[in-house]
């Protein structure tokens, strides 16, 4: 809630930060290798900023957490994923606007 | 703030652009709409650019263009360009939320989008077995049976590439043989996890709520119809110039590619492109920092002459 992005590895942290959390969570799963995932980054952390305190953004190393990438089946990056009180409500797979992920969160907030 | 040269994508030639104009003293700013690098980015290894004997990925080659670019004084800024309108002989670029630039010069170097197949579930599944970049999306296939649709040079490259993860690669075209290099094609016959699939074209993606199960495919021959069980397709069909946010602004061609003359000169004065994005015989990397080059120059020409 800090208006950061928080770094998730393991399932115990993602548990606590994502699954057990009453707010609207947007998790980025993401790879040091991945161009696109580069593009994205900045503006994962500019909504975390803006959405401060309303919704939760967090970030998931598919190489580092391979077993949370084949939980969520990932099969591209970036893909981010919704989630709220432990439910999976929608995904984005690919680098998309900033409006486009906007709307994606006011339609889900 | 009027720049002398806006340069409009950051891919090879748009970076080569960028560096000439900047050394030559021109005010020069790049817009991106995404990734500095442009295509380049997506290809895992470049064996074919001359400088690097043992070939070089294609994030690196990118990132060297841009340090370089950037350290003689090229300001580059993400944003999606909407709209160019010409006052006199000033050019009006106009970004996503209303920003704006104004420039003596314009250079267009906004490159290619790979094809779409346009056949059922390409969309439904794209980012879950669907994919058009083989570097971004290879490492999730470990063990899988994946199809490469294409038969020119990315399409053979990646699938040699995807044979790192991959237990098996198809690859799907609808010739008997391959346009790609002659090398990598003797690279693709050699390499035993690659399997081919001639004279086919796919018609249907499928799959459940994890993702891609089977492509299904016809004989262009024989019109027999069959399926290969997949978890991943990777489609390497051709380019589509990105010319649509031009809106008749230049000329292009019957395929959309815009056409200039041999210093890149479109027929709009001071509007120039280069690269992929030209009407052109070769698109390749090595095409297209030649003809930035030649842009950046001919644009500075341009800009003495009547400024």
């Amino acid at each position: 809630m800090s208006g950061a992005v928080t770094s998730v590895t393991g399932d115990a942290s993602f548990n606590q930060t994502v699954l057990q959390s009453t707010n609207l969570v947007m998790v980025d799963f993401w790879a040091t290798w991945c161009g696109p995932c580069k593009i994205i980054a900045p503006v994962v952390e500019e909504l975390a900023k803006e959405y401060a305190g309303r919704v939760i953004f967090a970030k998931v190393n598919t190489d580092e957490n391979p077993d949370l990438a084949s939980r969520y089946n990932i099969r591209g990056i970036p893909t981010l994923i919704f989630f709220k009180n432990g439910k999976m409500l929608d995904q984005v797979v690919g680098a998309v606007p900033k409006a486009q992920l906007k709307s994606k969160i006011e339609s889900l907030i | 703030m009027l720049y002398d040269v806006v340069i409009i994508g950051g891919g090879p030639a748009g970076l080569t652009a960028g560096l000439y104009a900047a050394r030559g003293r021109l005010k020069s700013l790049l817009i991106e709409k995404a990734l500095t690098g442009g295509l380049v980015t997506t290809t895992e290894w470049v064996e074919n650019y001359p400088g690097f004997e043992e070939g070089v990925t294609g994030a690196e080659l990118a990132q060297k263009m841009e340090k370089q670019a950037v350290r003689f004084g090229l300001e580059i800024i993400q944003g999606t360009v909407v709209d160019i309108s010409l006052n006199g002989n000033i050019k009006k670029i106009t970004l996503e939320a209303d920003k704006f630039y104004e420039a003596k010069s314009i250079i267009l170097t906004t490159g290619a989008h790979p094809r779409l197949l346009k056949i059922e579930g390409e969309n439904e599944f794209r980012g879950k077995g669907v994919s058009y970049c083989a570097t971004c999306d290879g490492a999730f296939y470990k063990g899988s049976n994946i199809a490469v649709v294409g038969g020119g040079d990315s399409a053979v490259q990646e699938a040699i590439f995807l044979t790192k993860f991959a237990e098996t690669v198809y690859i799907i075209h609808r010739r008997e043989q391959l346009r790609a290099e002659k090398i990598l094609q003797e690279r693709a016959h050699a390499n035993p996890k690659i399997k081919f699939i001639w004279n086919s074209v796919p018609e249907r993606i499928t799959g459940d709520n994890i993702g891609v199960n089977a492509l299904h495919l016809r004989d262009v021959k024989t019109g027999e119809k069959s399926s290969i069980n997949v978890q991943g397709v990777f489609i390497y069909i051709g380019y589509n110039p990105n010319t649509e946010f031009l809106k008749g602004l230049v000329p292009l061609n019957g395929s959309n590619y815009i056409i200039t003359d041999e210093n890149m000169h479109t027929s709009v004065p001071g509007i120039f492109a280069a690269g992929d994005v030209r009407s052109k015989p070769l698109k390749q990397i090595a095409t297209a920092v030649g003809d930035g080059a030649t842009a950046a120059m001919a644009a500075e020409k341009y800009i003495e002459e009547n400024f």
